[in-house]
């Protein structure tokens, strides 16, 4: 497996992405919203593939996704996290319904609890926008056995049981690869708020 | 009261990932329901999901993806928000819509003395099982391991073990190694979400006896 956070993927879209989504709320923007097609789409699709779909199934997940994008945008709360993260719990709520076959709808409980108490302050707003980076940075200076443990669960989409058979590692060390890598991620983040 | 115990936060790490078992999952988003900093760190750990989605090596579109995405926005929204809200104050909406309504109308199974139970729907692609346990005042339940993950979330009034004191919100996030002997030292029953991956084996002979009947 390719090492995905090492290579030059540098986050730098963000505000682009700010934009393109308000466009697409306040105006219902149809270039904004090709815009974040073609640029998540491909990404969803190929998410979705490591996620155990076939191309057709991903293609169809790819409509999903990008359709609840379209009509909750004028939900999207910058406060909560980035344009990419969002569309990353649209997308894993979609493969947790149709791959997975279970029901997403704790998922969507707590986030329309968000919703109905946002808590976001125009300064909070800045830190939320650093935050993404701030991640970037960190899992980017993770040991690669954190890394893996992390792509397998986020996009090969394991259970922890499932990633410890495959390493062929006991269930404890892969939850400890993850607590270090939470670890990791509250420092780089407290250092800044 | 204030929250002492959360989930182990690799517990939430694969709930952002979206790869925690179905079980495990109520009994999280339940304690994220009425915890404020498990929500916010959730918030901090999906944006490794976005910068995973943004690194992700993509996977071209078919030609056509984006003007069938556009006939469909055309498409009359379909109205999913007919569910009748008919939750309890006392009780959060993950746990809500599975235990149909509050913990009154819970239809209990006394499964040994001065303990109660009732088992909750499940995905059927779930590994784990979830279950309510309601447990009389200073009643101990046997000393036991855990053949596989478990995880509590305390509902409704408290219990002590070895890991401390574990009230409303609290949750205890438990490996398949750990032994403890629970005790409630509340006046009320304490009543528990349980969330257990394989069941879990009494250690003591009079456990064994004892686990067939509660099952957990």
């Amino acid at each position: 497996m390719s090492n995905a956070l090492s290579s030059s993927s540098r986050p730098g879209q963000g505000e682009g992405d700010l934009d393109l989504i308000k466009r697409l709320a306040y105006d219902s923007d149809r270039a904004a919203f090709q815009c974040l097609f073609l640029r998540f789409g491909p990404r969803v699709k190929a998410l979705m593939i490591k996620s155990g779909a076939d191309a057709d199934v991903a293609e169809d997940l790819v409509q999903d996704v990008m359709i609840t994008v379209w009509r909750k945008a004028e939900l999207y709360e910058p406060a909560r996290g980035s344009v990419a993260a969002w569309i990353f719990t649209i997308a894993r709520n979609r493969r947790i319904d149709r791959l997975r076959r279970q029901s997403p709808r704790a998922y969507e409980d707590i986030d329309d609890l968000d919703l109905e108490s946002p808590d976001a302050g125009g300064e909070e707003t800045v830190q939320a926008r650093q935050r993404k980076t701030l991640v970037f940075e960190a899992m980017a200076e993770l040991p690669p056995d954190q890394q893996r443990v992390i792509e397998m669960s986020f996009i090969d989409d394991m259970p922890q049981g499932d990633i410890a058979q495959k390493l062929g590692v006991p269930l404890g060390t892969v939850k400890s690869r993850m607590r270090l890598a939470y670890g990791k991620l509250r420092e780089r983040l407290e250092d800044v708020t | 009261m204030k929250i002492a115990h959360h989930p182990d936060r690799a517990t939430l790490m694969s709930y952002a990932a979206g790869s925690l078992d179905d079980a495990f999952v109520t009994v999280v988003a339940t304690h994220l329901a009425s915890c404020a900093e498990c929500r916010s760190r959730l918030r901090e750990t999906e944006e490794i999901g976005g910068n995973l989605l943004e690194a992700i090596d993509t996977v071209p579109l078919d030609a056509a993806a984006f003007e069938r995405a556009m006939s469909k926005l055309n498409e009359p929204v379909k109205q999913t928000l007919g569910e009748p809200e008919h939750r309890k104050p006392s009780l959060y909406r993950p746990l809500a819509r599975l235990a149909g309504g509050g913990l009154d109308d819970v239809a209990w199974k006394t499964v040994a003395p001065g303990v109660a139970m009732h088992r909750l729907p499940t995905s059927k692609a779930a590994r784990g099982s979830l279950r309510l346990l309601k447990i009389a005042p200073g009643k101990k339940i046997p000393e036991h391991g855990h053949g596989g993950t478990e995880i509590t979330l305390v509902l409704t009034g408290s219990y002590r073990d070895a890991f401390g004191r574990f009230g409303p919100g609290d949750v205890a996030d438990l490996d398949e190694n750990i032994e403890h002997q629970p005790m409630v030292d509340s006046s009320e029953p304490c009543i528990c979400l349980v969330a257990t991956e394989a069941p879990t084996r009494f250690k003591s002979f009079f456990g064994r006896l004892f686990q067939p009947l509660v099952g957990i």
